[in-house]
């Protein structure tokens, strides 16, 4: 089929240039060390207030709050996408008779890849901390984390090719992206949040995912969130791809 | 004819500061380009020979008007049009990180050629642009000419039927320029249609075998540059000589001379064809015993012809 074998065309060629610039792999790997050491000490204690805990509890609440934020950050593929679009790139894609879809596909899932493998590395980096999960949770909130991704990045990828300057770009993913993470109860589980906040917090589907992920490696598959957040996530990653495909159909420039 | 366009129109609106206006890039531009020939579009920036050519290549969509390219229709079936063109952007189109070699491979695929084959066909273009040495580094270490050279490579890798080359040899030193005639000659040896943008006069006037001169969103002139031309003034035939008063007198009944002009110094006659009316005025003047300084031979330019179409110079916009 057209589409699929595109679609592997443009992966494989992301991929390519992805494997040839290692660095993402070092800042990979520090960036979630650096919460592992730093933070996630400071949370145990915080979190000790409701009652004694012991590293792996602790670690089986931080960790999945990591993993959504690192996939909250693949929003920033937009960036990428505007070096492309001012290089030519874009456009020389936009002529040939290569599936539009294609275009976004074949970059979103490069953007899983890498972030499943970050994710991958964050959890192995968390066992020496305690951390214990089951490999067929880990491996259904991994696909959580990968659906968030290909949600993500495909907005990521959306909105830089309509605002097509990072001096747009930077501040509209800081001012969106901020109250999502605080409302998604990435760091701080949202069972202390006041009343209020929780309502608000409820429209936020990245906090339907953070708790679903939580019950995951807290080793319940079982959970009401779990199927919840599935049920959010796919329509609107649908969704994303299917704008984000109509803007490679069409941007200009 | 392998490129008919009729009525194309595209408009931009653009906000400065608080109000927004229309720019109208391209107001009813119509072409036929017949097929194996270098078709130019001559014209200063903002005349809109971009904009034309990004809506012939699908990459915009006109407000108006239509065109067939190689047999397909652009409004109805642009996916045809793209299987059947290439297109050479004016800023170009490589990735700093990645190599010309793959680049190539990468591009011919998109256009659904198996990857054996396309690799035979990247090599195959590197061999013709002179590019094989480099086929291996990546684009960031090109030179400017180099890297041009990859950009009109992408562009034909599909072997299309119609070439368009936005302003190919701009930023090219004078040797590159001469060897990237050459590569656009070649493209047209190999069967191809080449529709190619320009500023300069030179090169429209020495590569193109057909051209059309665009100001302000408008065709003004269209023809073989010789035709062109001809067309506005012909050539002029200039004598010094010291009694040019008399010597104009000599030719107003002359049939080859279809205006004369006279200066303090120097008698100018426009004629159709110089180079053929150079003896007749040299036998003419001898017989009536008029001397003569000098004779000079002055051609027009395809600036002339701008600057009878538009009232301006070409080299001042
Ligand atoms: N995307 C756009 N948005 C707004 N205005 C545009 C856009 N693209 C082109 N224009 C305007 O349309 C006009 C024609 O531009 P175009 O790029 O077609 O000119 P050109 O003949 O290619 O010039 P040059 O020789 O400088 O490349 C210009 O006034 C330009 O500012
Ligand atoms: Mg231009």
């Amino acid at each position: 089929m057209k589409f699929l074998r595109d679609t592997w065309l443009v992966f494989q060629r992301q991929m390519q240039l992805l494997l040839r610039n290692p660095v993402w792999v070092a800042v990979g790997i520090i960036q979630p060390l650096f919460y592992l050491l730093l933070f996630a000490p400071l949370m145990k204690q915080a979190l000790s207030a409701g009652g004694p805990m012991t590293d792996e509890q602790a670690y089986r609440i931080f960790v999945p709050g990591m993993l959504v934020m690192v996939a909250l950050f693949s929003a920033f593929s937009g960036f990428g996408i505007i070096a492309e679009l001012r290089a030519g790139v874009i456009e020389r894609n936009r002529v040939t008779p290569v599936s539009r879809v294609a275009l976004l596909l074949g970059r979103s899932l490069r953007d899983v890849v890498q972030l499943l493998f970050q994710a991958v590395l964050v959890t192995l980096l968390a066992v020496p901390f305690g951390l214990r999960v089951a490999v067929g949770d880990a491996l259904l909130a991994y696909l959580l984390i990968g659906l968030m991704t290909l949600l993500l990045s495909s907005t990521g990828y959306a909105l830089g090719l309509t605002l097509r300057s990072e001096d747009a770009m930077a501040p509209m993913l800081n001012t969106v992206i901020q109250p999502i993470m605080l409302l998604a109860g990435i760091f701080l589980p949202l069972t202390f949040a006041p009343q209020w906040l929780k309502n608000v917090a409820n429209i936020n589907p990245f906090k339907w995912a953070t708790d679903a992920v939580r019950a995951l490696f807290a080793g319940n598959p079982g959970d009401d969130a779990v199927w919840q957040a599935l049920a959010i996530l796919t329509p609107l990653t649908v969704l994303a791809l299917f704008i984000s495909s109509r803007t490679f159909a069409k941007s200009v420039r | 004819m392998i490129i008919e366009t009729s009525g194309l129109r595209k408009s931009f609106r653009s906000r400065a500061g608080r109000e927004s206006k229309t720019v109208e890039a391209v107001r009813g531009v119509d072409l036929s380009v017949a097929e194996g020939e270098i078709f130019g579009f001559l014209g200063p920036n903002g005349a809109g020979k971009t904009t034309t050519l990004r809506m012939l290549a699908t990459l915009l969509e006109p407000d108006g008007g239509s065109a067939v390219i190689a047999g397909a229709d652009l409004r109805k079936d642009p996916g045809e049009v793209r299987r059947r063109i290439g297109y050479v952007a004016q800023g170009g189109s490589t990735w700093d990180e990645s190599t010309g070699r793959e680049e190539l491979v990468l591009h011919a695929r998109m256009y659904g050629i198996g990857k054996a084959d396309a690799q035979r066909r990247a090599a195959e273009a590197l061999d013709t642009f002179e590019l094989a040495e480099y086929a291996d580094r990546r684009c960031k270490t090109y030179s400017g000419g180099q890297r041009r050279r990859v950009d009109i490579a992408l562009g034909i890798i599909h072997s299309p039927k119609v070439v368009f080359l936005d302003e190919p040899t701009t930023g090219l030193d004078p040797q590159s320029r001469a060897h990237m005639w050459g590569e656009v000659r070649k493209l047209r040896e190999m069967g191809m249609t080449v529709f190619l943008t320009t500023h300069y006069l030179d090169e429209a006037d020495a590569l193109c075998d057909r051209l059309a001169i665009m100001d302000h969103g408008q065709i003004v002139a269209e023809g073989t540059p010789a035709d062109l031309k001809q067309e506005v003034l012909g050539d002029v035939v200039s004598v010094n000589a010291r009694e040019v008063a008399k010597a104009a007198d000599l030719f107003d009944n002359a049939e080859y001379v279809r205006k004369v002009e006279t200066t303090e110094q120097s008698l100018r006659l426009y004629v159709e064809d110089g180079a053929s009316a150079i003896p007749h005025v040299l036998r003419t003047l001898d017989a009536e015993g008029v001397s003569i300084e000098g004779i000079e031979l002055h051609r027009p330019s395809l600036d002339d012809v701008f600057l009878a179409k538009t009232g301006r110079s070409l080299r001042e916009s």
